[in-house]
């Protein structure tokens, strides 16, 4: 008897080694993009409610969050800028707009060089009059062939990659009486690759 | 009455009990190995997807930046999955009739979101934060490996808990500059002992190994 007992502990023992259950693994909870048997549509994430408005969404200020002022596109910005508005711009616009509009918003991204239709330049001159709001909004909805932006890009970034723009078609056009000696010298260098350019200079 | 037990038994005990002791040291090694290896933890084995999604491309090739698709790296514990939406933003014009591409037209036309099978899935006991890691300064290679050279995508480390903590314990080894975290090709110039040693303070990095951390 006491030799069926112990022998029946071993083998208890024994397929504990291999008793994997797995239910701490993968518990009955929702997380993010799990799908779900409790709803019909198998999403684990319920829809707003339309209608509803969650703490954070009310929108009041036009010119912050539409880019308007009296209905119209705005000229102004609804916010200081700054250099680390400028500095967040800029790395906002290589994420999100580069890949077509290319580093220097001519237009010719990598993706345009793969065959997307040309967006035009920003320093046109329809854009370069174009006030702050009407970038804004491109951002926002989209326009032609681009699609709208809002669900990747927050408010404040819109307007600093609005800013960054601005920064860009500045740098375009500016008078070459304007640039240090410095800077002038650095002009007549012959252009050199991006890659070259991150090499701290030897002296 | 006569012996039960000849003497040659005693052997034969001692080596039982040499031989149960090897019987279980074996197990565990073979166990240790097993869920060491790729069959266990699917390291480095790419996983089929419905539309045969490519970072090669994507990302090596054309020049995407992660958090375009991953916007939620950033500022959530979840790094995000694109939805649908994010591929029409180039796919309603390149490739726009590519049959490879019917699923996310499909997807776009009924609202019914694309399917990815998952290739990292922590176990649910865990808690894990993208966000701290990107803002210390961790790239998503240190983790994710060379994104930008798989054309399918795999897991490129265990993300067993001794994983986690060869980091957590050390964080100085592994850190990087923050503004280039989400670049696979930045290489530092400094060598990494520096560089790291000056970031852990810079960063004010803390080393978390208590349980709670990650056991919540
Ligand atoms: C054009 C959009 C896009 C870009 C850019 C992109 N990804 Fe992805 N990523 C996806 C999609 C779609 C998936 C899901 C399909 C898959 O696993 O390949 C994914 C999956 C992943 C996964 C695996 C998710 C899982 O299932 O565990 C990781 C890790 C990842 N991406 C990292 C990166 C990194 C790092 C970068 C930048 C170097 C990057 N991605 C850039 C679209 C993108
Ligand atoms: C920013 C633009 C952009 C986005 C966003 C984008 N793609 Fe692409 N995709 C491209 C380009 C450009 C090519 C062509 C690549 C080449 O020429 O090497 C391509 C090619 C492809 C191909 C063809 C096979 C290949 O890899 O070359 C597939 C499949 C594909 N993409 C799927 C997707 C999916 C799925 C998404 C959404 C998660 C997505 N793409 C998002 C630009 C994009
Ligand atoms: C410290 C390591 C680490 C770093 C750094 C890291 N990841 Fe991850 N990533 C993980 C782990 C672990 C998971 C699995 C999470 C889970 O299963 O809950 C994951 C999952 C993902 C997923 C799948 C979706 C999700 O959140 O579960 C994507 C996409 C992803 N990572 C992209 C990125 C990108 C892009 C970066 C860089 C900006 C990055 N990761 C940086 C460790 C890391
Ligand atoms: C390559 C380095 C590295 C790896 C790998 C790594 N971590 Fe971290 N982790 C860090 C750093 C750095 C911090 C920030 C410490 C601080 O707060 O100063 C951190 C912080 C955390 C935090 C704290 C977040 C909070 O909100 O308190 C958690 C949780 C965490 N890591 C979980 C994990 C898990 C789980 C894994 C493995 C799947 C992992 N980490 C892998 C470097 C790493
Ligand atoms: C940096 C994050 C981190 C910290 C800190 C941490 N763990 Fe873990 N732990 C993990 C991860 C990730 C796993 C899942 C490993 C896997 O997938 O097999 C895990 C798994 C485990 C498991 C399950 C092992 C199994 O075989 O299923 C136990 C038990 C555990 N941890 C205990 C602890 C204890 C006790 C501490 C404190 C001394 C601790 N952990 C600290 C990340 C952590």
């Amino acid at each position: 008897m006491k030799r069926f007992l112990s022998s029946l502990l071993m083998l208890g023992l024994v397929l504990n080694l291999t008793g994997c259950m797995r239910d701490m693994q993968d518990q009955p909870k929702y997380k993010n993009l799990r799908g779900s048997d409790f709803f019909a549509d198998g999403k684990s994430a319920r829809d707003q409610e339309e209608g509803t408005i969650a703490q954070s969404q009310l929108r009041q200020d036009p010119h912050f969050f539409e880019g308007k002022v009296d209905g119209v596109d705005a000229v102004t910005f609804p916010m200081k800028v700054d250099r680390p508005l400028l500095e967040r711009g800029r790395e906002r616009y290589d994420i999100f707009c580069a890949a077509c509009h290319g580093r220097t918003g001519e237009g010719n991204g990598m993706v345009v060089q793969r065959g997307f239709p040309t967006p035009p330049s920003y320093h046109i001159d329809r854009l370069k009059d174009a006030p702050a709001g009407y970038f804004y909004n491109v951002i926002t909805n989209g326009f032609g062939r681009m699609y709208g932006y809002a669900s990747e890009i927050e408010p404040r970034d819109r307007w600093a990659i609005v800013a960054y723009v601005r920064a860009l078609q500045q740098s375009q056009n500016v008078d070459i009486k304007e640039l240090t000696a410095k800077e002038r010298e650095a002009l007549d260098r012959p252009a050199v690759s991006e890659e070259a350019a991150h090499v701290p200079a030897h002296h | 009455m006569a012996q039960l037990f000849p003497r040659k038994i005693n052997t034969i005990a001692k080596l039982s009990i040499i031989m149960g002791l090897g019987l279980v040291t074996g197990i565990l090694v073979l166990g240790g190995i097993l869920t060491r290896g790729p069959y266990y933890t699917q390291v480095g084995i790419a996983r089929e997807q419905k539309v045969p999604f490519s970072h090669k491309h994507h990302v090596g090739g054309v020049g995407i930046d992660c958090r375009f698709c991953h916007t939620s790296v950033e500022k959530g514990a979840f790094a995000g999955i694109p939805p649908t939406t994010t591929c029409m933003k180039c796919h309603s014009q390149i490739f726009a009739d590519a049959p490879m591409l019917e699923p996310v037209r499909e997807s776009f036309r009924t609202g019914k979101p694309m399917e990815w099978t998952k290739v990292h899935d922590l176990p649910d006991y865990v808690y894990f934060d993208h966000s701290i890691h990107v803002k210390k300064g961790v790239s998503c290679v240190t983790c994710h490996g060379q994104v930008d050279k798989m054309p399918l995508m795999m897991k490129k480390n265990t993300l067993h808990m001794e994983w986690c903590l060869s980091c957590h314990r050390n964080p100085e080894k592994f850190v990087g500059l923050r503004e280039h975290v989400a670049d696979p090709h930045w290489k530092n110039t400094e060598d990494q002992k520096t560089l790291g040693t000056r970031l852990v303070k810079e960063y004010k990095i803390k080393k978390l190994t208590d349980c709670s951390v990650c056991h919540r």
